[in-house]
This record gives structure tokens, sequence and C-alpha cells, in this order.
């Protein structure tokens, strides 16, 4: 196990390596720059500007520079938050967006399991028809569009919650929660009826239930768990992308966390932010998705990847 | 199917409440009322009308991106700076240029030697005294090239100003002395009428120079921000909120009832506005386009709507077909926008229609207007009919335009609003082009794809000439390409000009030349609007539309503890 | 959000289903008796025909304005259906012109990353070994990269033409094809028809374009409803950010969008945009769902 794990993370630093290259010079493709402004500056001071933050280098040291600058951890100045770094924006921004993420997260599989596999039970029964149809509402409505139903029926409408903001108040958080968490119920419950249904008619099922073992029996003690291995593999790159933040999401609630940087920083052209977040959400990739494969290894004893010779 | 069903079920019940509120009965404002406002012999509030907790919550458009006052641009980082800062002058609530941190000034007989005499009890808020040394100090680094200062030019009238700027000499040339400790003198190299109101903008304000030394770019952090205004800042979560508290070492801490205002950032319009109806804050910084009707009707008291210092309009790219040369297109272009439909009806927020480009309300200056501004729309589209055939286009040969503008929902209305009417009275073809914003501003810069294209200023001091020197034809920002000998030649008498009326003169010539040449296609004044909760009193409308938390106060409740009036038969 | 459709189809892939004509045959006959999957189809048929033909039985124009009708309800005297939006201009013509746009922007940016992800993945899983090797690290590479982060990009770069963007978001978006194709090639590669072919001197382009392409069919078909719905969101949101397709053209998206922004003012304006969309999203993932479960014989109760 050990020694697969090494091996994962020496391939990860390749991955890692493509995917910064690849970002860096696709931003760079964008036109414009990040002091342009709807106030023309002074041709010497924009120049000025551009040896401030080492803009005036041919573009191949500047990759360079900033090679050798990440590799030690720092991702530079933001080119649009004059007064912060990147480190400093992401260090503010990530506990906000790995907190939501992380409850999105807990609400989506703990809603999201249970109805996924009472449908796979009732399969092409009314019940299934309806809780999956439910269900895609999370996946059929934009949530550009629920978010603002949320706020006018729970914040304006009935006063119950806040419309927004971010004061690390629980009450602040269900809203902008429960939007994230509405098409990942829907994705989740999905694929739990997709492969609980190929689980239930299995063998080892159908030897359960000609014994007579009660359903309810069936369903924890056998077939919950391969079941549940598609989850676990869509859950390696979905949480990556919940944890790193929803623009929609924080602009409608006016949330600071980094999922805006991924656009404001593209379309600010602060190049060393959007870096920053690109970066950031590939490690999360790389990670998540070694993390799915030990629980894989661990939920199904039929994988042992130190065997395997990829 | 049920889902979209209950998808159906969510959107009607919204629309009932929708139609619920927006019926015929005007409904009852949700907004808490104040009682009436008492106010003692200098106009102040009395105690006993205010509301026990004097914090302010304001909304402020996007994140600032510094609270460093050199390099800061843009109006929400202004809005902060003018309560974290003060300049030499500073505004009085209805807009009028007072003294700020300088009590009184000489100006001497040719209009180019200011001296101003600080307060002598001007503090930092580190209780430092604000000296002239720090205004010459910061003033050196606005101009110095290595400060990369965005709006450096706002210093541009002060002797040596434009060669430090462009390091041909060293910061200390600039034409600024501290005669004492108290006096603080600038040589100007025009009399230029306008430069006590230059000294309210954020990058004439000074810094402290020790904590700039200490804490270098981190010198705006809480904490480390040493400020001279009557706030200081003492929380910035980014993007989330900003918040000053009342500065004790203020000069005139005694009369800033505010005790901590509380800015937060808005990326959207509609969450600002949820945010002001659930109560969150008392004062936004704009309202949702598209919801005036149901404002007006429901949140009347709140709505707050007034002229302000800026023009929407669109530019003609002078430098390449169709409009190349072609004076007779660019007018039947212009004289067939509706402006009364585009106001009431696009943007219709009390938008006042115009043909001018620069706004009306100026104390010194009185907008040329041009003939056709009192014609009937009748008349201008039969004019620009005429005009247009004269230009070589008709019906079986219409003309082809591209009309590009920056990606916004109000932009789009009024982009699509032109085009239908050019189709409608001229038969022109439009192809519409949103681009992001910075690209759009490359393709305007460079002058090569742009065909018409939106443009609009907000001035930046109160003078004609923050609009007429945009068409300079050396300015950075003329992306019409405008190139007219004889208009470079009278911003330039006018630069130079003493006499507060020759000097108008020239620029409504300018002016005048400029509309004849048809540059520009003026569409409205913009306004400023938000909605302000009604106890909060002590501001007033005024056209640049700053508002300084320092002159505003918190009434009580109606319904809450004792009316004043009994309290006053005690 | 396409990691979900990996999964979803993966499933379909992992029980090993294709094999011959009969096989099709037999699943449009499952899919028939799926009710959802066929309530889908129907809903599906019908939003072609209105988009198609819905614009020529209204009046009004989708780019005119009708100035003393701006932001009106649905009524019929005044000819709106729909009511008009905020510039007065007919909302079921928009509507219809929009669900053209969000149909033709799915479909195509699909069928570009279906034949980008098909090749790629039956290519690398085909030759297997090194170059496999080095085509999955590259897919793996751009696969950690955040799609808005690309999209964003093009959109930027591309702006002016909307078709343009979404064959690059199908350019982009074909990653999770070539995985499921690579990997079901992988296994195809050594099944006995293809080495009966081999036998028989069949060229490896051959076999590649005879035997493994036409095996991938049902996974392709899966992918393409699921795909499609996936598209039409991404354009939405880059409606939301104001990014979408020029006017006067428009999509659903960008409607929802607007509608959104008037919630309460003109509910309507959010409506039919938005029942538009989510039925067509609904149909597109039920006759997903419906056709993974119809090419799998184990499904049979």
């Amino acid at each position: 196990m050990l020694k697969y794990s090494l091996k994962r993370l020496a391939s990860a630093i390749p991955t890692l390596f493509l995917l910064i290259t690849f970002a860096f010079f696709m931003i760079r493709i964008a036109p414009g720059g990040p002091f342009d402004s709807e106030r023309a500056l002074p041709p010497e001071i924009e120049a000025n500007l551009a040896a401030k933050y080492h803009l005036d280098e041919h573009l191949v040291i500047q990759y360079g520079r900033y090679l050798w600058n990440i590799a030690r951890l720092d991702f530079g100045p933001s080119f649009h938050y004059l007064d912060w770094s990147v480190n400093d924006l992401i260090l503010q921004g990530a506990p906000v967006s790995f907190t939501l993420g992380l409850l999105a997260l807990a609400l989506a599989l703990a809603i999201g399991i249970p109805i996924g596999a009472w449908a796979a039970f009732r399969q092409n029964r009314a019940a299934d028809y309806s809780v999956m149809s439910l269900a895609m509402v999370g996946i059929s409505i934009p949530n550009f569009v629920m978010a603002p139903l949320l706020i006018l029926l729970f914040a304006i409408t009935l006063g119950w919650l806040p419309a927004g903001g971010w004061e690390f108040s629980p009450a602040r958080m269900v809203l902008p929660v429960i939007t994230l968490a509405l098409p990942m119920i829907a994705y989740i419950a999905r694929i739990t009826r997709g492969s609980m249904i190929e689980v239930l008619h299995a063998s080892f099922i159908r030897t359960a239930r000609a014994k007579g073992m009660p359903s309810r029996n069936i369903l924890f003690s056998h077939a919950l768990k391969p079941a549940l291995l598609p989850v676990i593999s869509y859950l390696g790159p979905a949480a990556a992308a919940i944890l790193t933040g929803s623009v929609v999401v924080e602009r409608i609630f006016t949330i600071p966390g980094i999922g805006s940087y991924f656009v404001q920083g593209a379309l600010n052209r602060d190049y060393t932010l959007v870096m920053g977040v690109v970066i950031l959400y590939g490690m999360l990739i790389i990670l998540f998705n070694f993390l799915v494969d030990l629980v894989y290894a661990w939920l199904d004893p039929r994988i042992r990847y130190d065997e395997q010779e990829a | 199917m049920r889902g979209w069903l209950v998808s159906v079920l969510l959107v009607l019940l919204v629309a009932c409440n929708g139609d619920r509120q927006g019926s015929e009965e005007p409904a009852p404002s949700r907004l808490a009322q104040p009682v009436a406002l008492e106010t003692d012999e200098h106009g102040r509030p009395l105690p006993r009308v205010l509301a026990e907790t004097q914090v302010l919550y304001r909304g402020n458009a996007e994140e600032p991106q510094t609270l460093d006052p050199h390099l800061a641009e843009g109006v929400p980082s202004a809005n902060i700076l003018r309560d974290l800062f003060e300049g030499l002058t500073t505004t009085a609530p209805g807009g009028r240029i007072v003294g700020g941190a300088a009590v009184h000034w000489d100006i001497s007989r040719d209009g180019l030697t200011y001296t101003f005499y600080l307060d002598p009890d001007g503090r930092w808020s580190n209780g430092d005294p604000v000296t002239a040394q720090d205004f010459v100090w910061s003033w050196r680094r606005v101009v110095d090239p290595q400060t990369g200062a965005a709006y450096g030019r706002m210093l541009a009238p002060v002797v040596n100003a434009g060669e430090v700027f462009a390091g041909r000499l060293p910061p200390e040339e600039l034409g600024v002395t501290a005669l004492n400790p108290t006096t603080f003198q600038v040589r100007l190299d025009d009399p230029t009428s306008y430069f006590l109101g230059l000294l309210t903008h954020p990058t004439t304000f000074p810094v402290h120079r020790e904590s700039l030394e200490v804490h270098g770019s981190a010198h705006v952090r809480p904490g480390n921000l040493v400020s001279n205004g009557a706030y200081q800042l003492t929380d910035w979560q980014v993007r989330s909120r900003i918040e000053l508290t009342k500065n004790p070492h203020f000069r005139i801490a005694d009369q800033v009832i505010i005790e901590r205002v509380v800015f937060y950032p808005f990326e959207d319009e509609n969450t600002e506005f949820n945010r002001f109806r659930a109560g969150d804050l008392h004062w936004t910084y704009q309202v949702p386009s598209g919801q005036f009707r149901w404002l007006e009707r429901n949140m009347s008291d709140a709505l707050m709507v007034a002229p302000w210092f800026g023009t929407y309009f669109f530019s003609f790219n002078l430098t390449r077909e169709p409009f190349r040369d072609n004076l007779e297109l660019r007018r039947a272009l212009n004289l067939a926008i509706d402006r009364e439909i585009m106001t009431e009806r696009v943007s219709r927020f009390g938008e006042i229609p115009t043909f001018n480009l620069i706004p009306p309300g100026l104390p010194d200056y009185e907008p040329p207007e041009p003939d056709y501004a009192s014609w009937t729309q009748e008349e201008r589209e039969a004019e620009a009919r005429r005009l247009y055939l004269q230009a070589g286009y008709s019906e079986s040969e219409p003309l082809t335009v591209e009309l590009r503008y920056n990606t916004s929902e109000n932009h789009r209305k009024i982009a699509v609003a032109m085009a239908a009417m050019w189709k409608d009275v001229l038969g022109v073809r439009t192809r519409m082009v949103n681009e992001e914003f910075r690209v759009f501003l490359q393709n305007r810069a460079q002058r090569r794809v742009t065909q018409v294209f939106r443009a609009g200023w907000i001035g930046d001091y109160q003078d004609a000439f923050t609009f007429l020197e945009l068409f300079h034809s050396e300015h950075g920002r003329n992306d019409a390409g405008y190139d007219n000998p004889r208009y470079d030649r009278l911003l330039e008498q006018i630069a130079s000009e003493r006499i507060p009326s020759r000097r108008r003169n020239l620029m409504v010539e300018a002016e005048r030349i400029l509309l004849a040449d048809q540059v520009v296609l003026p569409v409205f004044i913009y306004v400023s609007k938000r909605l302000v909760d009604p106890r909060l009193k002590g501001w007033e409308e005024n056209i640049m539309d700053q508002h300084l938390t320092r002159h505003m106060f918190l009434l009580r409740e109606r319904s809450a503890g004792v009316s004043p009036r009994e309290d006053a038969s005690e | 959000m396409t990691e979900a459709t990996r999964d979803a189809f993966s499933q379909a892939l992992d029980r090993r289903t294709i094999r011959g004509r009969s096989l099709y045959v037999d699943a449009w006959h499952r899919l028939l008796k799926n009710k959802a999957a066929v309530a889908a189809l129907i809903v599906l048929a019908t939003m072609i025909v209105l988009v198609g033909v819905g614009p020529m039985l209204s009046d009004w124009d989708h780019e005119i304005p009708d100035w003393d009708h701006y932001s009106t309800p649905p009524s019929l005297e005044t000819g709106h259906l729909f009511g008009t939006d905020a510039l007065g201009r007919d909302l079921f013509v928009r509507t219809m012109i929009g669900g053209r746009i969000s149909l033709l922007v799915g479909l195509v940016a699909t069928l570009v990353s279906l034949v980008i992800g098909v090749s790629y993945g039956a290519v690398a899983g085909f030759f297997g070994g090194r170059v496999d090797n080095i085509m999955m690290r590259f897919v793996d590479g751009i696969y950690a990269m955040p799609f808005m982060f690309f999209v964003i990009v093009l959109m930027v770069v591309f702006g002016r033409n909307i078709f343009l963007i979404f064959v690059a978001i199908g350019a982009v978006n074909w990653l999770d094809m070539a995985r499921i194709v690579r990997g079901q090639t992988l296994s195809l590669k050594n099944k006995d028809f293809v080495e009966a072919a081999r036998a028989c001197g069949g060229t490896e382009m051959q076999i590649i374009r005879r035997h493994i392409i036409p095996n991938l069919l049902g996974v392709v078909i899966v992918y393409v409803t699921l795909t499609i719905p996936q598209v039409i969101l991404v354009e939405s949101f880059l409606s939301f950010l104001g990014l979408g397709v020029q006017e006067p053209l428009t999509s659903w998206g960008a409607l929802v969008n607007e509608g959104a922004q008037e919630l309460e003012t003109a509910p309507w304006s959010l409506l039919f945009p938005a029942s538009f969309l989510a039925a067509t999203l609904f149909a597109f993932n039920f006759l997903g769902d419906g056709l993974r479960d119809a090419l799998d014989p184990k499904d049979r109760p």
C-alpha cells in the first residue's frame, strides 16, 4: 500500500506540471491586461507597473520565475487586489468555501444515498419515478434561478433566514448550503439508484433473498457497500469542485469564498490569483482521486494495488 | 414529471407573491419609520432623537482593489477612503467644497500659488499631528512614477508634476513646500479654477509616512493603517466586510455621530437589494435595473434618485469606415434615437435625456444645446432620414453597423433599444457585439475593429474640463480618434485662462465644436439611485454623489421608546 | 458536473452489454416499456417541433420591441402569449428562438466532444502500452484543470461567436468520453471477435472502425443524451455571467437569467423559459437513464 501511495504521489508531479503549464499560457492568450482600466493610465505608469510585476519580461522567463516561486509555495501578489497576496486571499477564502462545501457534501450524501437506494427498491414504480423526479429538480433548474427563489421564499416572504452575507452565523449558511447541495443530491441519488439496482440483481443478493433474509438486512449487510463504490468514485472530482466554491452561490449570497476567483480572476486578468486557485483545484482533484482509490481498496477486497503492474 | 410540476408550483408561488405585491393598492412600507428630526441651534440633531446604536451598514458595489488612497481608483474604494482620510478640502453634505485638513487658504492674485493653513488640531489615528510635511511627502509619492498611482494626473496642474511623472525630474522637484508645520504651499503651472475640488479626491489625500515605511505594501491592513479622517480601519475581510470605527483623534471627533460603519461589497445588485429588504443595510450602492416601478410603489420612502455628474453616451470611431469623414451619417444615427423612450421605458430610473456631453448642474457652466434638441422627435427622425440618404444609404442599400458594448444588463438593454430604433427609423442593420470588459477596453483603444461603441463618463472633478479633455487628440481615452487641431488649441487656452467668464465661454465653444462634429452620441445624464433607510439622516443629494459617513446619523424609530414630544413636555 | 455522467454510463459499461444488432432491437423494446423514457421522448419531440415552427405562429418578431407593452404579463389581447420582456419583445417567440439556440448548442458541443473523445479513447485503448500511458497522462493533466476556467478563457478569446465557443467547449469536454471509450476498448480488443478479425488479416484501423467503434455505440448513445443537458446548463451559466449568445439572439439560459433578475416584478419572464429549459433537461436525463437501463439486460425484473 505504501509503495503504491508513493508511486501515485510521484506520478502527480508531472500531472501538476502539465496543468500549471497549460493554465499559465492559456490565461495569457486572453486579450487585455490586469492594469487596463476605463481611466487610461499614462504610458509611463503602465510601463512602471509592468516592470514592478515583471510583466515586461519575455513570457518564458515569466513562466520560469513563476515555477520557481510556486516551488517555494509563493503564489505571488494579486494583480487585482493590490493589498493582498494570492496566499492571503486563498487563506482567507478557502476556509469559507471548505466549510460550505463540506456541509453541502454531507447534506447531499445524507439525502442522496437513502433516496437513491429507496428508488432502486421500488424500480419503475411510482415511488421510483417521483423520488427521481424530485431529485432531478436539482439538475434541471440552474442554481442561479434556485438561489433567488430560495431567497425570495425563505428570506423575503417568510423572513425565516438571512438573505445572504457571511459572518459565521449558522443561519446564514442554510440557503447557500441547500443551493450547493441540490444538484449533488440529484447526482448521488441517481448513481446510488443505478448501482443499487445492479447489486440487487447480483447473484449473492439473490442467494440471500432465496435464503429468506429480510430486505432491510440485505440492504445494510450486503447491498449497500458494493452499491456505494460508484458514489465514491463520483465523489472524488465532485468533492474537489464543491470545496473550491461556486461563483453563482458566492455572488448571489455574497459569500467570500474562492469560487469567484476562478471567474473574476480570469476576467480581471489577475494572472497570479487565477493560477493560484487553478493549482489548488488541481491538487485537490489529484488528492481526492487518490483517496477514492484507497477507499475503493478498503471497500472492495478484490482490489489490491500493490499487486497491479500499472 | 412530478419534479417539473414542483418547479412550476414553486415559480407560481413566487408569481402569486409578486402579483400580490404588485397590486394596485399601495402596499404599506415595511421599513421602520423615524421620529421627527429636532435640532439644536447649530443644526445638529438633539441626542434624544438619535438611535442608541449608531452603527451604519453601507452597501458598496465590488470589493475595492486597494485602500491605499494613491493607488485606488473607482467609486467603491473612494467611498471608503473619504471616511478614512481627509484631504486639504472636503465636501459638505450638499457637495459644497469646504475646509478639511486645511481650515483656510490663500490664493495668490495670479491664481498660481495656493497657501493652505492646516488645522492645528489635525491628528492621525495614532495621535501624531498631521503636518504640512506629511502632504509634501504624500504628494511626492503620488507623482513618483515608481508608485504607479492610477490617478496621478489629478496633480497634473502642480508645477513639474508632468516631468516627475514621466521620470525626467526627481519627485523632490514637485512644486510643493512646507513653509512651516502647519502651512503647505502649492505652485501651479496654470490657474486651475477647479483645483480646490481636486483636493477632495483620494489621490490627493495624505498617507502616514512612518507606517508606510515600516509595513511597506501591508500598510493598509487593519492594525497597520494610520489615517487622518473621521474613521480608522478596524476590520477587513476580503469580499465580506470592511469595518471602520470612529477615529478618537480626528480633529472634530466630537461632531462625528456614527460610531462604526461597515461597508459590504456586492457583486450583484439584486443581492444588495435583498439584503436591504431584509433589514441588513441602511444604504445601498445601487438598485436593480428594472425594479423601478416596484420600488416606486412599495418603497418610495427609501428610493433616492438624484442627477449625477456623468453622461451615458456612445462614441463613433472616426478613424475607420463607415464613420470616418461622414458627419451626415453620424448625425443621422444620433437624431434617430428617441431619448424619451430610452429614459422612460428602457433605463427607467429618471435619467435625464440629453443631446449634450456635459451634464447640467455645474455652478459656472451652461451646456450649449444644439438646435435639434428643441425639435420634436418626428422632426428629428425626418432630418435623420434626409441625412441618411445624403450619406449614401437607403432602404435598398442599408448601413450595416456594429454596436459594441461591454457585458452588463443595462448596457445590453440600451444597445438593443438603439438597434431597434435605428432599424425602425432608418432601416439600419445593427450587429450587437457584447464584449467582456477588458477585451472591450482594448478594442476601443486600438480603434481597429470598433464602429459605434458604448462610452460614458462620470466626472472626476466638478468642472466641465473633466469631460472636454477626453477628446484631446493625445488623450489616452480618446477612443473615438478625434483629431481636431482647433479643439486641441481651445483646450490649451482653457487650461491657461485666468478670467472665469472667458474660460467658461471657451469651454462652451469646445463643447459646441464637439457636438457639431458629432463625435459622440449622448443618450442621457446618469442618476445616482439607491435605497436609504428613512432613519438615516444628515446626508444630502449632490451631483458628485459623495456622501461622507461623518455627516450622517441614525434617528430613533418612531415606535421605539418614549416619543420625543412627551419627552420634551417633562 | 461531468463526473456524474462518466459514472452514470460507466455503470452501463461495466455490464458488458454490447453484442450484435439484436441487442439494440431488444433495447429499443425495453425502452418503450419504460414510461418515464417514453414520456421523455415525447416531450423532446414536441419541444423540437415547437421551437422549429413556433416562431412562425406568432405575429411578433424576436427582436422588435413593442414599446407600448414592455414588461407586460401574458395576454391574448396584445397577442403576447408569454408576455413581454423588459424591452417589450415577445417572450413566446424569444422562448422558441432561445430553444433553437440552446438545443443546437447542446448538440454541436456534444458532437464535437464525441468525435474527439471516441477517436482519442479508441486509439489509446486499442494501442495500449506506452501510447496509452502517454495519452492518458495528458488527459489526467487537463482533467485536473477546472472546467469553468477553460470555458471562461475560451469565452473571452472567442467571445464573438457562440458556435465557435461551443465547438471549443466540446473540444474540452471530451475527456470523459475518451476515458470511457478507452476502458471499453481495452476490454473489447481481447474479445474473440476482434481476434478473429485480426486472424482474417484486418488492419488495425479497419478493426477500430469496423469492430471497436460500432460496439461502443451503446455507451455513446447514453453519453450523448446525458451530455446535451449538461452543455445546455453550461451555456446558461455563461449567460449568467453575461458571456452568452449575442443579442438579438437569445437562449433559454439567457432568458432564464433575465427572468431571474425580475423574479418578482415580471414572474412570467422566468416562468416560461424556465419551464421549457427544465422540461428539456428533465427529458434528456430521463431518456439517458432509460437508455442505460434498456441497454442492460440484467435489469429486467
